[in-house]
């Protein structure tokens, strides 16, 4: 069989979401909502590095409104969104913008995003690619190269012996199939990341027994 | 599955007593794994969204840049004083497309049809065939689903973004999956419909992306209102029996060759068209200051 770059009537009929632009704001919010449920924490603090067409055309476009939605939880269709920068100040989350307009970043529309609280700090940064979808290009200072149209598991554990049997151990057991793996850390023995692209979007109960699992920092499944 | 419209056509004629709705569902449940009731779950929120799109998108406010809002509703006004020069019922589907697309700039919600940008088409020519044609909720749903079909096919043989191939791409693609659907709705068969794409695609070719200041608004919300005004002109030719000398899928293939040769300034980058008269890059410096 033929690849198609588009497999569903979705991808033409849809999505829904909030305007103007599925590059400038849907592929925003979804760069956000990443980030938050990798935080997975109130936050206190976010900064947003925009470059390029980001930085020149994200007033227009909305794209803080959407960044700073998805930072809030929301999805790409909800209709709060041209409301977040007031929500978010409500709640007390200093927002900081910095603008590089000319810069060589290698993607047009990328957003580098810093969250902190008192008790941890993260920063992903994203780039929106068209019709609404986006890839996740660094992670805590980790190059990552994450898609986000299947199934994907986002680990970040203790660099020790026996970390991915014991995750793909746990896939195994609910006859969850890996389509594609990635494992990058910062040093040996400290912080490591394991990127898992699955087949199934019912992994609830194997993401429950993988939480179990000791040395393991934070676990994220996005359908 | 279809590559081609030309495997389109023959399978829904052959295989699903000329239904190409009913192809495209048989079609996602095999590529998706999702259930029939799913499918038509997500297809009723589309539809639900689309609709109310055109609703709200009936006001005199402005977008954020100020650059659009308010024409749909001088339309719908001048619809109603009896004076217009052309038919009500096509007149009705460009007023619907600036709806959605003026709703769209104002950061309303909208489906993305294919793209945002796009979006005011096929809800536009929708809600104009169900009063025209009385369409039951499941005629629009198999509506929806029978331009998504004849979408897929242009999108992965030609393309569906502006930064692509030009606004052939994505109001091109728009209003041609919008004239099958229609040309389907009211009766004709899945090679008249195939016709209809046809008509379309050939009046668009070459359309280039020259977003004024980088937006999703001029020219992108009145090109939606002609994009919907074509759908009926090439539904109406095809449904009386005229026939496209060149295939379909050669248009297709003419749309994609036209589409890689356009200079990007063309495509989506504001740097050339309508974003780079001066007027336009006026508006550019008032929006965003530089």
């Amino acid at each position: 069989m033929k690849t198609l770059k588009f497999q569903s009537v979705f991808d033409i009929i849809g999505p829904v979401m909030i305007g103007p632009s599925s590059s400038h704001t849907a592929g925003a919010v979804r760069i956000g909502k990443i980030v938050s449920s990798i935080f997975d924490d109130t936050p206190t603090e976010v900064e947003f590095q925009l470059y390029n067409s980001f930085a020149k055309t994200y007033r227009g476009h909305g794209t803080d409104l959407a960044l700073v939605a998805g930072i809030l939880g929301m999805d790409t269709d909800d209709p709060a969104i041209p409301k977040s920068l007031e929500i978010a100040h409500e709640r007390g989350i200093k927002i900081y913008w910095t603008l590089h307009k000319d810069s060589n970043a290698p993607h047009p529309n990328t957003a580098k995003i810093t969250v902190k609280n008192a008790h941890k700090s993260i920063s992903v940064t994203g780039i929106s690619i068209g019709g609404g979808n986006i890839q996740v290009t660094e992670l805590n200072g980790f190059s990552v190269s994450l898609n986000m149209n299947t199934p994907t598991l986002i680990i970040v554990h203790q660099d020790v012996p026996g970390m991915i049997a014991l995750v793909t151990n746990a896939l195994s057991h609910y006859g969850i199939n890996i389509a594609q793996m990635n494992v990058t850390r910062e040093k040996a023995g400290e912080k490591a990341i394991m990127i898992i692209e699955v087949d199934s979007r019912n992994c609830e109960q194997a993401v429950k027994d993988i939480r179990q699992i000791p040395h393991l920092h934070n676990v994220n499944f996005f359908k | 599955m279809f590559y081609t419209i030309n495997e389109l056509v023959e399978q829904a004629t052959l295989d699903f007593h000329g239904s190409v709705s009913e192809l495209m569902i048989q079609t996602e449940i095999e590529l998706t794994g999702r259930n029939r009731t799913e499918i038509f779950q997500l297809m009723k929120r589309n539809l639900e969204v689309m609709k109310a799109s055109v609703e709200l998108g009936m006001s005199d406010t402005l977008s954020r840049s100020g650059l659009t809002g308010g024409d749909a509703f001088k339309l719908n006004h001048y619809i109603q004083s009896g004076k217009a020069l052309s038919d009500v019922t096509i007149l009705s589907a460009a007023r619907n497309a600036i709806a959605v697309n003026e709703y769209n700039a104002k950061m309303g919600l909208v489906c993305a049809t294919p793209t945002a940008g796009s979006a005011g088409c096929l809800p536009a020519v929708l809600t104009t065939a169900i009063e025209k044609l009385d369409l039951s909720e499941t005629e629009q749903l198999n509506f929806l689903f029978a331009a998504g079909a004849f979408g897929l096919v242009v999108a992965n043989n030609a393309s569906i973004s502006g930064a692509e191939g030009g606004c052939q791409a994505e109001v091109g693609s728009a209003s041609a999956m919008s004239a099958a659907a229609l040309t389907l709705a009211a009766g004709g068969t899945p090679y008249q419909a195939s016709q209809a794409l046809c008509f379309v695609i050939k009046n668009m070719l070459g359309l280039i992306c020259d977003p004024v200041a980088g937006l999703v608004e001029v020219p992108c919300v009145k090109r939606n209102a002609m994009g919907a005004s074509y759908a009926f002109i090439a539904a109406d030719m095809a449904l009386a029996g005229i026939e496209s000398k060149i295939p379909a899928d050669e248009v297709i293939d003419a749309m994609y060759q036209v589409g890689s040769s356009l200079p990007t300034a063309f495509r989506e980058t504001a740097e050339g068209g309508l974003a780079a008269t001066p007027t336009g890059r006026r508006y550019q410096k008032e929006i965003f200051g530089e």
